[in-house]
């Protein structure tokens, strides 16, 4: 650990806060907003400085919300604000696709008719959610927010765990929560390693605006370079991620907007009518990366810090707010025991909730797109044989719109709609 | 199941008073060490830490029940005076300081309770350990509002009378929590062959089988006490999950009572 100001000169210290979390993204600030409802106290220290967040105009980026994704923001209080600009995932089509000639005719749909919980997600804009959870993280009575506060080193022990600011101030709490990205610094500082790979892909981001309106359907075309999401925003807009390689990315980004329209309109036909850019553009080198471990001595990892993955199928907030939910629980029972929360037993369980779910889905989403990434004729026939057989099989079919909608697995409370 | 209390017996040879007031400094380093050893969740005493959670679920319950504390509030056991008999290394104690008891952990084994003072300090916990037995405490007229006896009884060589002065320690309508091991052959079979030969989770000659007290003999001796049980469940350990979960049906093996002295 990087410094030794702590605990054993300072035993029986009072903590400044029961968790600490750094980085005050999305998965931070819900990790605080649900800790704090289950009665514990949080100091979010956020490098990014207050009121800077989510003061900006529509600029196209946006995430499809899983149902239980849903719950979890009702649950913590930010839906409501968010709700009116939500659209609803009323369908998925999912096809094989190959630039310019559009979408396979054997279509792989799922209705949120055949579940009986109502949409299967919503889709939200980045800048209504971080507007929704700033407000929230500002005025709620047991979260501190340290805007434009870096950490720079931590030290645990058996009292607690210290973090130093840039500033030279040191708190202390009995957790720390790494909600700081794929770069975690958290986690290089407790000393864990990442496993991970590059995809030599970059997924290319929009907004358009089109002619016709969308029905509240989500497609998700598999193209031989990667696949092209088009996830329907409210209004006759939809947020368009694209993946290509590293090289095609590059040289499709260096056009002008009519000659990046231009590749657009091929890769997914005409069905919405004409198409406009609306927003910014923006660019993500694709890789996945994935935490050697969740946790260390008082140390837990929430989000892309513990596990970075393909957008391909929406899955990475949703991975992100899972975590949130079940370390919010486990840390909660864990109170409520008495228990040290910061102990290496409490925290092993959230690992344990967590990471095999984890790992499974980096693998899948990760198989998944190597399967649907390429233009190998047999390869091909077979996914589209393939997607057609689920389609013909409502048991399947139903079970992997459940799955899109997150209702698979052990689920943490806040994820069912239930109070911790 | 009990580490905590192997090399003691509450109603044995007793020592005197209330056992050390402070440590010597050079000593520290090494309670330090055995306090890191008794809290070591993969160490000597992890069939205690793996049970822990269970145990801890149970009692809160109970006295949040009996007291009506509201356990999503912080230090919800605020004002409560609360006795850990067999404390060990302060498994039970920690948790319930932490929660806002006042705690008293007392241990009959000298040896335990600088280790479990020294863990405290580390944790920020004040908690009154003391080298005594239950019946000097009570014999010194002392009471609480909250008893905690587990995995005691069956290690006693007088239950009966050892329960009987549980009952003076505490105030009326105050609160016992008592766990013992049922006697019937598969508690033979998981508590001696399993624990003690199989897993080595416990030392051979840990248990005596014939000490093993079955939930009616309980009872009964709890009445003969002066004490209203009013609510038990069982300890089950599940194999697949790795894992002890509560049970309302099955006491066959660990199992744990709560009773009252009535007011």
């Amino acid at each position: 650990m990087d410094n030794p100001r702590h605990g054993r000169d300072n035993p029986g210290m009072a903590h400044d806060s029961d968790i600490l979390i750094a980085g005050g993204a999305l998965n931070g600030s819900a990790l605080a907003l649900a800790l704090a409802g289950a009665g514990l106290s949080v100091t979010v220290i956020d490098p990014v400085p207050p009121h800077a967040q989510g003061a900006d105009g529509f600029d196209g980026r946006g995430y499809a919300l899983a149902l239980t994704s849903q719950r979890l923001l009702r649950a913590v209080g930010v839906w409501e604000a968010v709700a009116e600009h939500a659209q609803p995932l009323l369908e998925i089509r999912v096809s094989d696709g190959r630039a310019g000639q559009g979408a396979s005719p054997f279509v792989l749909e799922f209705d949120h008719a055949e579940m009986e919980e109502g949409p299967m997600g919503y889709m939200v804009e980045d800048r209504f959610l971080r507007r929704a959870f700033s407000a929230a993280l500002e005025t709620h009575p047991a979260v501190t927010l340290l805007g434009g506060a870096r950490v720079v080193a931590q030290a645990a022990g058996p009292g607690g765990i210290s973090v130093t600011l840039e500033d030279g101030r040191v708190l202390s709490g009995a957790v720390l929560a790494g909600c700081d990205g794929r770069g975690s610094q958290v986690a290089r500082r407790a000393g864990i390693r990442r496993s991970g790979w590059d995809y030599g892909q970059t997924a290319l981001v929009c907004a358009i605006a089109h002619e016709r309106p969308h029905n509240g359907v989500a497609h998700q075309f598999f193209m031989p370079p990667g696949p092209l999401a088009i996830l329907p925003l409210p209004g006759r807009q939809s947020s368009i991620v694209w993946t290509e390689s590293h090289a095609e990315a590059a040289r499709i980004n260096a056009l002008d907007d009519a000659g990046y329209l231009a590749e657009l309109r091929p890769r997914f036909g005409d069905f919405l009518g004409d198409i406009a850019l609306a927003g910014e553009r923006f660019t993500y080198p694709l890789n996945l990366t994935l935490a050697d471990s969740f946790v260390a001595e008082r140390v837990a990892l929430v989000g892309d810090a513990a596990h970075g993955m393909h957008p391909i199928a929406g899955q990475g907030l949703n991975a992100g707010l899972k975590d949130v939910a079940a370390l919010t629980e486990v840390l909660a029972l864990a109170r409520r025991r008495g228990e040290d929360i910061g102990r290496r037993e409490v925290l092993e369980r959230y690992q344990r909730w967590r990471r095999f779910d984890v790992a499974t889905l980096v693998a899948a989403t990760d198989a998944v797109n190597r399967l649907f990434s390429n233009d190998i004729p047999l390869l091909r026939l077979g996914r589209d044989l393939g997607l057609g057989l689920i389609n013909a099989l409502p048991g399947l079919r139903r079970g992997l719109i459940r799955e899109a909608a997150g209702l698979t697995g052990e689920l943490p409370k806040l994820l069912r709609g239930r109070p911790v | 199941m009990n580490a905590e209390t192997n090399s003691s017996s509450p109603n044995g040879t007793a020592p005197q008073g209330s056992g050390p007031g402070s440590i010597d400094p050079a000593e520290v380093a090494k309670f330090e060490a055995m306090a890191a050893e008794w809290w070591d969740p993969d160490g000597k005493f992890r069939p205690l830490h793996m049970l822990n959670p269970c145990r801890l679920d149970y009692i809160t319950a109970q006295i949040a029940a009996e007291f009506d504390r509201d356990l999503t509030g912080t230090r919800p056991f605020e004002g409560l005076r609360l006795l850990d008999i067999g404390c060990g290394g302060g498994l039970l104690s920690e948790p319930m300081a932490r929660l806002g008891a006042q705690v008293v952990g007392a241990d009959a084994a000298a040896g335990n309770i600088p280790v479990a003072q020294v863990h405290a300090r580390q944790a920020g916990l004040e908690i009154d350990y003391r080298h005594t037995t239950a019946e000097a405490l009570a014999a010194a007229g002392e009471t609480f509002d909250v008893v905690l006896n587990m995995e005691v009884v069956e290690h006693v060589a007088d239950p009966p009378a050892f329960l009987a002065t549980c009952r003076e320690l505490l105030n009326p309508g105050g609160l016992m929590i008592c766990s013992t091991i049922n006697r019937n052959p598969k508690s033979y079979l998981m508590a001696i062959i399993g624990a003690e030969v199989v897993m080595r989770w416990l030392p051979r000659g840990t248990h005596d089988w014939r000490k093993f007290i079955t939930p009616d003999e309980l009872y009964s001796m709890l009445r003969r006490a002066g004490l209203e049980p009013v609510d038990r469940a069982g300890f089950v350990f599940n194999p697949l999950r790795w894992e002890w979960s509560l049970s309302d049906s099955d006491l066959s093996v660990n199992y744990v009572t709560a009773s009252i002295r009535p007011r």
